[in-house]
């Protein structure tokens, strides 16, 4: 046992999985991670992602071009977006409520949808759907082991990664970034400040949504060539957990990811050896259970110590005064 | 008597109910149209949508047995509702309450009556025990109870299957089922040659229960004071932890029995190959009910009318049984919306004002 996990963890094919399984978790996180700072939590991103992964596909079995469908997916998951900022900014809907709402309707559209064009429920492997290259990078895949682990990927595995500079940029590096934290930890400071609210909060979850565009159409059109029922298997939901498990961060989202990935890799492997699939399958649901726990505790700690610290240098300087 | 007349005349209480309504025929014109966009015989899958429990007996039976799971969910969700808590871990309580009573309809001899009853105490013990996890991770490390309990769905479904798998399998079938349950668990039928079991009365002595619970009993009223507001009944000397515990466990509690009777009552073994989710359901019904267990029938009977209906429909024609789920989706959207629920109040309250401002002049 521990050996075969030994040999599972040295092979370049584990790590490939990992990166391969990292990928749309990864970019859902970040979208979490945004509008989670601007105060708005997206709960519709396993709807954008069942969307974008159906709409994906019959956009590029329709046009027979990869690009256009996943141009379509993204569209259709920023719609999803959308419609949850109409509702939760426009008509004062409960934000996490009118999300759970969306994610209903994808789940039931996209099975009455994809029925509705090819007569099945299940799959979409009547349509002619076109997936996304994989790229081979040309000196780094000669390197003997990382070659095999970083070259060969799906184009969306690189852009997950270029997404958390992306995202990181946003949120440290401009202005929009401040004002999106700013708008999630004061509204009303920011309102004073001069920043609408409501805009940076649609600002995000657009960004939001492009990510899990790029994560649903990856699902049906790389990871596998179709779209199933139910594809996002709850990883818009697993992002929201992650999310905390990132501290808000884009760079924190790596490994919240990775923690998932790993998880979800080594569930693949174990299967093939028949060891218990149903438990393993937990593995990662469990994992991010345990990772925001201890996150949420280990923050709470400091944060006390913080203020332990704070209130004791508050209390020093007085007595100085008084020894003035 | 009172309660009825107070609900046509005082239109306080008017407004939710217009706009339950609201939700509950929009989200069936919405099917309608629906049905028109892609079915070849719109006509005929509108009639079967709308009419079947009417259609057939055998419709309206099922009508009144899909009402008990969502029943027991819909009201454990009102329990949640009642704190402002969001834990949708009742899901995993049912489904693990129905894995608690198969083992104990497989395993364990016992006279019959008492075989289901102590089923049924178990799988509501460990719901409850379940229910409580979210509420214990929001409570001690801020965790959004949400997310944790749609995580903690996943793992304990897991956890379910593979001890039926392992355990409990019945191993002559091709198909994924458990052993068969001894004859004593099973509930009697109410009504001969047909499936409708016992199982409806218990759901209905739940409802009594839980209603008279929440609002003729101290720990009901505490409750629903946490949850009006949590501040005050801190200050109002209410231990809010422990009625935030509490009012989890039993809200898993209520998941669990449901699960056990679903078992005992429609079931000859556990035949799920999925998580039935009836928790989704429960979302809604408790929407529809706002809140207040004495209306969970009424909405349950609608959603289980909703989905006796497409059901019926898809079976004899071409649109799928899942477009029920995106129509459950809509009328959350809409009841979740508090500024279509306040359009109605604000129309009242604008023309209130506007009369009083001409009087004045």
């Amino acid at each position: 046992m521990i050996n075969f996990i030994l040999g599972v963890v040295t092979s370049a094919n584990y790590w490939f999985i990992v990166l391969r399984s990292t990928a749309p978790i990864l970019l859902v996180t970040l979208g979490a991670v945004i509008t989670a700072q601007a105060g708005i939590m997206n709960m519709a991103l396993e709807g954008s992602m069942l969307w974008a992964a159906l709409v994906g596909v019959i956009a590029s079995s329709a046009t027979g071009n990869a690009w256009i469908g996943l141009l379509a997916g993204v569209g259709v998951s920023v719609l999803v977006a959308l419609v949850l900022g109409f509702f939760a900014l426009k008509l004062d809907a409960n934000a996490v409520l009118s999300g759970v709402a969306l994610n209903l309707v994808a789940t039931g559209g996209t099975v009455f949808v994809l029925f509705s064009l090819t007569g099945d429920k299940g799959i979409s492997s009547s349509l002619p759907s076109k997936v996304l290259p994989a790229l081979t990078i040309p000196l780094v895949k000669d390197i003997p082991w990382i070659g095999k682990v970083i070259s060969g990927q799906n184009i969306i595995v690189y852009i997950a990664a270029l997404s958390v500079v992306f995202v990181d940029f946003i949120l440290r590096r401009f202005t929009i970034g401040r004002r999106i934290r700013a708008t999630g930890e004061n509204i009303e400071a920011a309102k004073a400040a001069g920043i609408d609210p409501v805009r940076i909060k649609f600002f995000a979850l657009i960004v939001s949504g492009v990510l899990a565009g790029l994560a649903g159409c990856f699902l049906s059109m790389g990871y596998t060539s179709n779209f199933t029922s139910g594809i996002a298997a709850g990883r818009g939901y697993v992002a929201n957990a992650a999310q905390v498990v990132a501290g808000g961060t884009a760079v924190g989202s790596i490994f919240a990811a990775m923690l998932f990935g790993l998880m979800d890799a080594m569930a693949t492997y174990l299967q093939n050896i028949g060891l218990m699939p149903e438990l393993i399958q937990a593995l990662p649901y469990a994992v991010t259970i345990l990772g925001f726990v201890v996150v949420t505790f280990v923050r709470d700690r400091r944060e006390a110590e913080r203020k332990r610290r704070l209130f004791a240098s508050s209390t020093m300087k007085k007595e100085n005064v008084g020894g003035m | 008597m009172n309660s009825i007349r107070r609900f046509f005349v005082d239109r306080e209480s008017l407004a939710p109910a217009l706009v339950t309504l609201f939700a509950a025929v929009f989200s069936l014109l919405a099917g309608i149209v629906l049905i028109f966009i892609v079915s070849k015989q719109p006509l005929q899958s509108v009639q079967n949508f709308l009419l079947a429990p009417f259609l057939r007996s055998y419709n309206f039976y099922y009508l009144l047995i899909v009402m008990v799971p969502i029943t027991f969910t819909g009201l454990a969700l009102c329990v949640v509702y009642q704190l402002r808590y969001m834990s949708l871990i009742v899901d995993a309580s049912l489904y693990v309450g129905a894995v608690v009573a198969t083992a104990i309809g497989t395993q364990i001899s016992l006279p019959a009556g008492i075989h289901p009853a102590v089923a049924m105490l178990a799988a509501g013990l460990v719901g409850g025990l379940i229910g409580l996890l979210p509420a214990i991770l929001k409570i001690r490390w801020r965790a959004n109870e949400l997310v944790s309990s749609l995580m903690l769905n996943y793992v304990f479904y897991f956890l379910g299957s593979f001890i039926i798998l392992y355990y409990l399998r019945d191993r002559s079938q091709t198909i994924l089922s458990s052993l068969p349950f001894k004859r004593t668990f099973l509930l009697p039928r109410l009504v001969p040659n047909t499936q409708l079991h016992v199982g409806f009365l218990i759901a209905a002595a739940f409802v009594a229960l839980v209603t008279i619970f929440l609002y003729r009993t101290r720990w009901g009223y505490e409750i629903r004071i946490t949850g009006a507001n949590p501040r005050f009944a801190m200050y109002a000397g209410i231990p809010v932890t422990t009625v935030v515990l509490y009012a989890h466990f039993i809200s898993g509690f209520l998941g669990g029995v449901g699960g056990a009777v679903e078992m005992s009552g429609l079931y000859r073994a556990f035949i799920w190959q999925m998580d039935p989710s009836y928790a989704w359901d429960g979302v809604i019904v408790a929407m529809l009910a706002r809140r207040n267990p004495k209306f969970v029938p009424v909405s349950a009977l609608f959603l289980a009318y909703l989905r006796v209906g497409a059901d019926f429909m898809s079976r004899r024609g071409d649109v799928a049984f899942e477009f029920i789920t995106l129509l459950q989706g809509l009328i959350i959207l809409i009841l979740a919306s508090d500024r279509i629920v306040n359009y109605f109040k604000e129309r009242r309250l604008r023309k209130q004002v506007l009369k009083s401002q001409g009087e004045s002049r």
